[in-house]
């Protein structure tokens, strides 16, 4: 095993009284795709402003390509592409020029420069939008090329804080090609999401993280296996007979109570076992009127470890300006 | 060396050049200034002066030739104070972080704005001079073509010393501002007493003790007494004042605009050292 390309130990992270990260600690393998799973303010983008050297760290420790962020953010700069949450991306000069800004800010001799320029251009398909100015791209074209602009130094790391917010379904879906492209590459991705399907679909491994703690971490099949193989969803007449009668059989793991029925957690084939509880049921006179069965999705688990559902607040979330100042 | 902060100076010349609105607007301000306040007041200046009895054996130049050295001391200091402002609205929309999160040194951010607002002063002042003497102003009478190529520098020289000192400051507010509209309130809370404390449109002789201590230690005073130095001579009269400068007093306004932008950086430098922007 070698070394974590990222590692941080216990860190904290405050603004004034509120806590923003408490105390998380994690380690990220070379190569993979590690995603920070949470609602808007849980610490998602504070951590990551602490690993990319924009925030000062304040307590814990944090080395990214092998460098510590305090010691050597210059080495760690050097190390790492970023994405931001926003677009970033200056509305008045072209896509080539955008990449030849970055390019130089990082020291990049001339000729490979453009040698990347050009490839980069290429891998996210706006070779014929190179003399376009950013304020003429439509919103996917803008991440894409800023994906591109994060590659240009060929980071170790790639950053990508909530790549795909406000792109419309198909746009994720190909933003979500590229990155696994850019993945297979080499390139080790950390990503902060709070899309569920997002990290399920990209990551090799996930944190969640919530209230700026990690609560779970796993691979998304390992973090949906805790909840069980399948979910069965039941509304019935009897609501305290129906949990007496569940929590007596053993395939069934765990049972929640929602406002009008019952989430049981199943250890087997859930199309084997409902019959079952239905037949149980109905010999204690337990009547039931609605019933549906699934897979355990990511949204289910986290609602498993945080006991509520994520809330998708990305639409509400006004323009920066406006929130710059409250921004985590 | 790190010329890391000619990638700044780049991008903020490209945005310059590109915005059209803002290209011709600085461009012509400056020669309006001159064709109206310029002629306007000269026209009334002579007027009062023409009264005056002249000082026998010194040269007289007119008001529009005393207020055009004032012209462009005014304009730079404008140019200036307004040159961090693209710093402020980067860190509004977020393009600051590309630049704080790469490996180039804070203090290039600085030096990189610095020099494209100098590069800015330089073409307004030259406009100024060639429209100033287009419309009357007798800059560099009497020069051999060394003599006014020398004065050119000279002028030059000084407008980059103080522009630097003023867009340091200026830098300075903007990493540490969060509103535009903060700034542009600033921004006119300083340019009133600077301009007006200043011997730029007229001469500070009449003064009252107050407001000519104030004229003392303003820089701009200091750039117009270059520029006037190089541009119309060390001995002249105008507006019924007999001008007289000395190497030394030069070299002293130089001096004091050198300690000045020197102030002004180490404030900067701080500023950009503090700031976080996420």
């Amino acid at each position: 095993m070698t070394e974590p390309i990222i590692s941080v130990k216990e860190l904290f992270h405050q603004y004034g009284d509120f806590t923003a990260v408490d105390g998380i600690s994690f380690e990220v393998s070379e190569g993979e795709i590690f995603s920070f799973l949470g609602p808007n303010g849980a610490g998602k983008s504070t951590a990551i402003n602490v690993l990319i050297t924009l925030l000062p760290l304040q307590q814990g420790s944090a080395t990214v390509a092998g460098f510590d962020v305090v010691k050597d953010p210059e080495q760690v700069r050097e190390s790492i592409g970023i994405v931001f949450q926003d677009v970033t991306l200056d509305r008045d000069m072209t896509c080539r020029e955008i990449l030849e800004f970055h390019g130089n800010l990082y020291k990049m001799p001339n000729a490979e420069r453009k040698d990347r320029i050009e490839e980069l251009l290429a891998l996210v398909q706006l070779e014929n939008k190179q003399d376009t100015r950013t304020k003429n791209l439509s919103g996917g074209m803008k991440r894409r090329l800023e994906i591109a602009r994060g590659l240009m130094t060929r980071p170790k790391v790639l950053f990508l804080d909530e790549p795909t917010i406000g792109l419309d379904p198909q746009t994720r879906m190909r933003m979500w090609e590229y990155i696994k492209a850019v993945n297979r590459e080499g390139t080790t991705i950390f990503l902060t999401t709070h899309y569920m399907d997002e990290a399920d679909h990209l990551s090799d491994r996930i944190s969640i993280i919530d209230k700026g703690q990690i609560i779970a971490t796993g691979t998304p099949s390992e973090l949906k296996n805790t909840l069980g193989e399948d979910l069965i969803y039941l509304e019935t007449s009897d609501g305290d007979g129906t949990r007496k009668i569940l929590s007596g059989m053993e395939m069934v793991k765990h049972i929640t109570q929602k406002p009008t029925g019952i989430v049981a957690m199943l250890n087997g084939d859930g199309t084997k076992i409902l019959p079952m509880i239905i037949e149980a049921l109905s010999r204690e006179g337990i009547r039931v009127s609605t019933v549906n069965l699934k897979k355990p999705s990511m949204d289910d688990v986290f609602v498993h470890y945080t006991g509520r559902e994520l809330r998708d607040e990305g639409a509400e979330k006004p323009s920066m300006a406006v929130t710059r100042a409250g921004r985590r | 060396m790190h010329l890391g902060f000619l990638t700044i100076f780049w991008r903020d010349m490209l945005r310059f050049y590109r915005f059209k609105t803002l290209l011709i607007s600085s461009l012509v301000q400056p020669a309006l200034w001159m064709a109206f306040f310029g002629i306007a007041m000269s026209s009334n200046f002579n007027r009062f002066t023409s009264e005056l009895p002249p000082l026998p054996g010194v040269p007289t130049v007119d008001y529009l030739t005393f207020m055009a050295a004032g012209v462009i001391a005014m304009t730079t200091l404008f140019t200036s104070l307004f040159g961090g402002m693209s710093l402020l609205f980067d860190k509004n929309w977020g393009l600051m972080r590309e630049i704080f999160a790469s490996p180039l040194p804070r203090n290039h951010i600085i030096f990189g704005i610095a020099l494209s607002g100098m590069t800015k002063s330089f073409i307004q002042a030259i406009i100024i001079m060639v429209f100033g003497i287009l419309i009357g102003a007798q800059f560099f009478f009497g020069y051999t073509v060394i003599e006014t190529v020398l004065a050119i520098v000279g002028i030059l020289l000084f407008v980059a010393v103080f522009s630097l000192g003023f867009l340091f400051l200026s830098a300075a507010i903007a990493i540490s501002l969060e509103s535009p509209e903060g700034m542009q309130g600033i921004m006119t809370l300083l340019t009133m007493p600077i301009f007006f404390a200043s011997n730029a449109l007229y001469p500070i002789d009449a003064f009252p003790p107050a407001l000519q201590a104030v004229s003392v230690i303003n820089p701009l005073t200091y750039l117009v007494t270059g520029i006037r130095y190089f541009a119309i001579g060390d001995d002249f009269q105008a507006i019924g004042i007999h001008y007289q400068f000395t190497p030394f007093q030069i070299v002293f306004a130089f001096l004091f605009l050198v300690g000045f932008a020197a102030v002004m950086f180490a404030i900067a430098w701080w500023r950009f050292r503090k700031a976080v922007v996420t």
